[in-house]
């Protein structure tokens, strides 16, 4: 037996999802969380079942890539599969335009009536046995977040039966304004606090403020955490406990040979330096958790805060005007606020966007011009002696290539760009353990991910160090790194590290000791430059083979025209 | 009295009833999906400056809708009384 979970966005199918497999799937208070296909198992009676956590959609007739999975999916439901519709309570037609939709595809079903308790708190009352009689199948109340209801759903699942509704498809919203007429009693209720609040985020004025806020607080939170973290307990726990253990290892392996180069890397000043020292068990394991994970941590902790209290669709709305510049609405704003996490997940987002222009331009965009968590924070590492104005070179360039890049983009290419239709879910306070799990998951999913190709990555820059074999790639690539881009030879390594991770590439630029000029440029053209590897396999899916080709030679121009423009004006400037 | 306008003309805290949607078939799709449809009393909520979105409240739902988009959905709104 198979379960299927389908629904529109945002009705809670994957917290629904979670409560019946003890599966962990993404779930945020917005639109369009999933896009992909999520599977888990669950315990049915004696069997046990496959579970579906399927992309939401409004109707069978897909506009997103996401909602064409649905239908797909809906599709090839057999027999003996149940599809489980979850509707949210507080929006009843909107769902059961959809289940008019799902009866007639005559399979059994089940209703699960999500958001029980938002609904009776907004006035909106709900004749479940009424609604169950008319349908013919099982219409159960449920609170997922709390788990209420849950048990009951999952009894009622043996239950599930074919609709036998019976109407004309032509007149569906008619049969739907009928069966709501019947069922549900709406009682005014006097508006909140925090609607009050949710209102004002949406007009263009105050929402514009309150968005530079939001956005300012935010950023200065990631900046603060992230920084002192690393000061107060990873650089302690790495300097106090870690460097004596490398010390003796390195004298137990004799202070030299293959494997000192290997697992220690070069002692600096008799002594480990995690920045320069570039072995596997120092710079390899620094990298990543004290560096790196501190900002990660910081910033999905921030981004998750936002997109459970529902803040991030008010984002959109004030920045759509804005996203309209380059070719995108509003809701452009969630691949790049994920890419800067990591990239990966913002290429997977560009789905939620309709039109293949639209994804086209999202995708490339942000594997181009924003740079992810873990290269940002070695960006700070590497540019950081050089104080602020270092930064604001690299990050502003960034911002304007964006900006630039996106006008290009939407002007040039062939296609439309779609407007919004979104709806602006009220505001929640965030559910405590569901935030908590979701950074902790986040967190697990980066270490698992990213550890790896750290490694991956300095064993990879040893091995060339120790075979020579960067010294041949510099010198075959250094009319554009040294002509052009004014850089070392030895910075060569960073570029083909860099297409396995990001973040090591910046580290091996610190042994390099570059100059202001040198630091801003190849900071700049690491982040335009190819995105690692993960995320090209996720562009790759996404894109195909030609829209990848031609997301590549837009990458390419990119970096050869921002890092050759870059080197000439600041040698122009005087540095 | 009432008089017709499109959506993007209305006042912000204007009501009205949609009685048409002008444009294609996918325009129109997707916005009766989300419950903008002939005959749906609909409230304005914020203005639109600068060809920014509308925001629109059908019963308790807030939904935004391009600026392009909201220039399709004509509306006959009633007159701003002492309500």
């Amino acid at each position: 037996m198979r379960v299927f979970l389908v629904g529109n966005p945002n009705v809670g199918k994957s917290v629904v999802f979670r409560r019946l497999t003890g599966m962990y799937a993404v779930v945020s208070n917005y639109p369009g969380t999933t896009v992909e296909l999520i599977t888990g198992k669950m315990r049915a009676g004696k069997g046990i079942a496959e579970v579906t956590d399927l992309p939401g959609t409004y109707s069978l007739e897909p506009t997103t890539e996401a909602e064409k999975v649905t239908v797909k999916m809906l599709r090839g439901i057999e027999k003996d599969d149940i599809a489980v519709n979850v509707l949210n309570s507080t929006n009843l037609e909107r769902g059961l335009a959809l289940t008019l939709q799902l009866v007639k595809l005559r399979r059994p079903m089940v209703i699960a009536l999500n958001l029980w308790d938002e609904a009776a708190h907004t006035g909106v009352k709900i004749d479940a046995r009424l609604l169950e009689e008319m349908l013919g199948v099982p219409c159960m109340p449920l609170v997922a977040l709390t788990g209420e209801g849950v048990k009951a759903l999952v009894d009622s699942l043996p239950r599930a039966r074919v609709s036998r509704l019976d109407f004309d498809s032509a007149r569906r919203w008619d049969e739907v304004g009928k069966i709501v007429r019947r069922v549900q009693l709406i009682t005014q209720k006097h508006h909140t606090l925090l609607e009050r609040l949710g209102d004002a985020s949406l007009r263009p004025l105050a929402g514009l403020v309150i968005a530079l806020f939001v956005l300012g607080i935010s950023f200065e939170a990631i900046r603060l955490i992230g920084k002192g973290s690393i000061r107060w307990i990873f650089e302690p726990l790495f300097e106090g406990l870690w460097s004596p253990l490398m010390l003796r290892l390195s004298g137990l392996l004799g202070g030299d040979g293959f494997l000192h180069m290997l697992l220690i890397g070069d002692l600096i000043d008799g002594g480990i330096d995690y920045g320069q020292s570039f072995g596997l068990l120092t710079t390899g394991l620094y990298v990543p958790i004290a560096a790196v994970l501190p900002y990660v941590f910081a910033f999905y902790l921030v981004l998750s805060l936002l997109e459970d209290c529902g803040y991030l669709p008010r984002l959109a709305v004030i920045a759509d005007r804005f996203m309209h510049l380059v070719g995108l609405h509003g809701m452009g704003v969630v691949p790049m606020l994920l890419g800067l996490g990591c990239n990966v997940p913002g290429a997977l987002a560009g789905r939620i966007m309709e039109s293949a222009k639209q994804r086209f331009i999202s995708i490339t965009l942000m594997a181009i011009a924003i740079p992810c968590m873990a290269q940002v924070a070695m960006i700070i590492m590497l540019a950081g002696p050089y104080g602020a104005p270092a930064l604001a070179l690299i990050f502003g360039t960034l911002a304007a290539l964006w900006l630039v890049l996106g006008m290009i983009l939407r002007t040039t290419l062939r296609g439309e760009s779609l407007e919004m239709v979104m709806d602006v879910p009220p505001y929640r306070v965030p559910f405590l353990r569901g935030l908590t799990q979701k950074v902790w998951m986040r967190l697990v999913s980066f270490v698992v991910e990213a550890v790896p190709f750290v490694l991956l990555g300095v064993l990879l820059v040893n091995l060339l160090h120790y075979f020579k074999v960067i010294d041949a790639i510099g010198r075959a690539a250094s009319p554009v790194i040294v002509s052009l881009l004014g850089l070392p030879p030895e910075s060569t390594g960073a570029l083909v590290v860099g297409f396995l991770r990001k973040d090591v590439a910046v580290g091996m630029l610190i042994p390099l000791h570059l100059s202001f000029k040198q630091t801003i440029v190849a900071s700049t053209v690491l982040a335009i430059y190819f995105p690692c590897v993960a995320t090209f396999a996720v562009i790759l899916r996404e894109l195909g083979i030609l829209g990848t080709l031609k997301s590549t030679a837009i990458m390419v121009a990119t970096v050869v025209t921002v890092g050759g423009l870059l080197n000439l004006m600041l040698r122009l400037a005087g540095y | 009295m009432s008089h017709r306008l499109r959506l993007v003309e209305m006042r912000a805290g204007e009501q009205g009833v949609v009685f048409e949607i002008v444009g294609g078939i996918g325009s129109k799709r997707r916005l009766e999906v989300m419950g903008v449809r002939p005959g749906v009393t609909i409230e304005k909520m914020t203005g639109s400056p600068f060809g920014g979105p509308v925001v629109i409240r059908i019963g308790h739902m807030r939904l935004a809708i391009g600026y392009g988009m909201a220039s399709k959905v004509m509306v006959e709104v009633k007159k701003a009384g002492p309500s």
